[in-house]
């Protein structure tokens, strides 16, 4: 009698922990998911806002055409990367070199440095680029949460039967690292 | 991280229960004077709980409007409210209702009950005086009190220590019915008013008891805070600069008051209601450590 009691309650303290254990994990990898499109979210809303922007430079430094066709170039090329973390990171670092540029030369014409459109232009941009930051790092965060919980005893054992597997990192190339230079 | 926001849970449940315990003893002490002790208990009771569930719903409300917090326009506050967006996103919160309160004190505060139901206020005087990285270690300190669920605690010690206050000046006020024993004709021969010194002993201990409450919210949370900041902005000196301009800063914040001091990211001064009722003893107990503890800590990050 007391045996299957003392087994009872050791069956269903085991099931209740496998429970929680396997909602935790699909929690924390739905959470990746979702931190993966969101840096999508925002690197695209960057993308949709290029074109106003080279609109309105246009309209008071139209001959500085390099820089703009630079900056559109790179737009495009970055639209038309595949669909791969390493491909997509380079076309964004081409891009974020040459928006530089083209923000440098709101040095040279002190009436489009005082345009209303241009300055909120400018303030969305670097808001943008800050969110595609924070999400990668937000991506990285639920990774190292997940990979945690993956490799901690004793989640490990049941998480490999399940077929749970590691995530990567989010990590930045070389050229990334390095810092892009403005050149006049 | 969870432990903590399941001790802030309890810690409201405690707050709740706590202040009922002193509602009804107030009651019980009415009805002594009275003569009905268990009417006035069982009033008190009722009050008790209507407060303590109007707080929970509207707590938030109520402290954004106590310190006059309007709604920011996202076109003019574009700066703030992407600052907001941005560090949701890092911690993946859902983003807050953005207020403004028009103060030339720099000073900020969250409020709300859970991530979901939240607000941050920040005043003018901290758009005006920070840059855009430090008004960031601002913003972020205050996500992480509502990631951590600070915000129920303080937010529920909002409305009990306005609740606190309110009673014992009403109580006080009841002196000048006959309390004052200034003679007139169609009084009562030399009798005192027993409320009055009810309203006495309120008066005493109305600070203690709000500051009871208001320690339910340590200092610690303020120090925590302002780490998990760090690790959201991942950029320590942002913040460390932000404290450092509220350390010069003297100016007090005059929409803070004696209920919502605890709110806010730096102590709105000794000036809490400085010839106020509750001033002198306000200076005994602050409600946050002080900023060079505070920017000394951030150091070693």
């Amino acid at each position: 009698m007391w045996l299957a009691i003392i087994v009872l309650v050791v069956v269903v303290a085991l099931a209740a922990y496998l429970i929680s254990a396997y909602n935790g994990l699909i929690r924390r990898r739905n959470q990746i998911e979702n931190a993966w499109s969101q840096i999508d979210v925002q690197l695209k809303r960057r993308l949709d806002l290029i074109p106003n922007l080279v609109e309105t430079v246009k309209g008071y430094a139209a001959h500085e055409k390099d820089t703009l066709d630079a900056v559109i170039t790179a737009r495009n090329a970055a639209v038309a990367a595949p669909d791969t973390p390493a491909a997509q990171a380079q076309a964004e670092n081409a891009l974020s070199g040459t928006l530089r540029q083209l923000f440098a030369l709101g040095e040279a014409y002190p009436d489009l440095k005082a345009n209303q459109n241009f300055l909120a232009l400018q303030e969305e941009l670097s808001a943008t680029e800050g969110r595609v930051a924070y999400s990668r790092q937000f991506y990285n965060d639920s990774v190292l949460g997940y990979n945690n919980k993956l490799q901690q005893f004793p989640t490990m054992y049941f998480a490999k039967m399940l077929k749970f597997e590691r995530r990567e990192y989010f990590e930045a190339d070389e050229a990334a690292r390095s810092t892009p230079t403005v050149e006049f | 991280m969870y432990d903590l926001i399941r001790s802030n849970k309890r810690r409201s449940v405690l707050l709740m229960a706590g202040f009922m315990i002193v509602l009804a003893l107030v009651g019980a002490s009415f009805g002594l004077v009275f003569g009905n002790g268990i009417t006035f208990t069982l009033i008190a009771l009722v009050i008790g709980a209507a407060i303590a569930f109007t707080s929970y719903w509207k707590a938030d409300k109520i402290a954004l409007r106590v310190s006059r917090a309007k709604p920011a326009d996202p076109v003019e506050h574009a700066r703030l409210h992407n600052l907001v967006e941005g560090l949701c996103i890092a911690s993946g919160l859902p983003k807050p209702g953005v207020y403004i309160v028009d103060d030339p004190a720099p000073n900020a505060f969250a409020t709300g009950r859970d991530p979901q139901h939240a607000a941050i206020a920040v005043t003018t005087g901290l758009l005006d005086k920070l840059n855009r990285v430090e008004l960031e270690g601002v913003v972020a300190h205050e996500l992480s009190h509502i990631r951590n669920y600070d915000i129920l605690v303080s937010t529920l010690a909002v409305t009990m220590v306005g609740a606190v206050a309110l009673l014992s000046d009403m109580a006080i006020r009841t002196m000048w019915w006959n309390g004052g024993r200034v003679r007139r004709t169609g009084d009562h021969a030399d009798r005192n008013n027993p409320l009055a010194l009810l309203g006495f002993a309120m008066l005493i201990l109305a600070p203690l008891i709000a500051k009871v409450l208001q320690a339910t919210i340590s200092r610690q949370r303020e120090t925590l805070a302002d780490v998990s900041a760090c690790q959201m902005t991942r950029y320590p000196p942002g913040l460390i600069s932000a404290l450092e301009k509220l350390q010069e800063d003297t100016t007090v914040t005059h929409s803070a008051s004696t209920a919502t001091a605890h709110l806010w990211i730096e102590q709105p001064m000794s000036g809490v209601g400085d010839q106020g009722r509750l001033g002198s003893p306000h200076r005994w107990f602050n409600t946050h450590p002080p900023l060079e503890e505070r920017i000394a800590l951030l150091r070693e990050l």
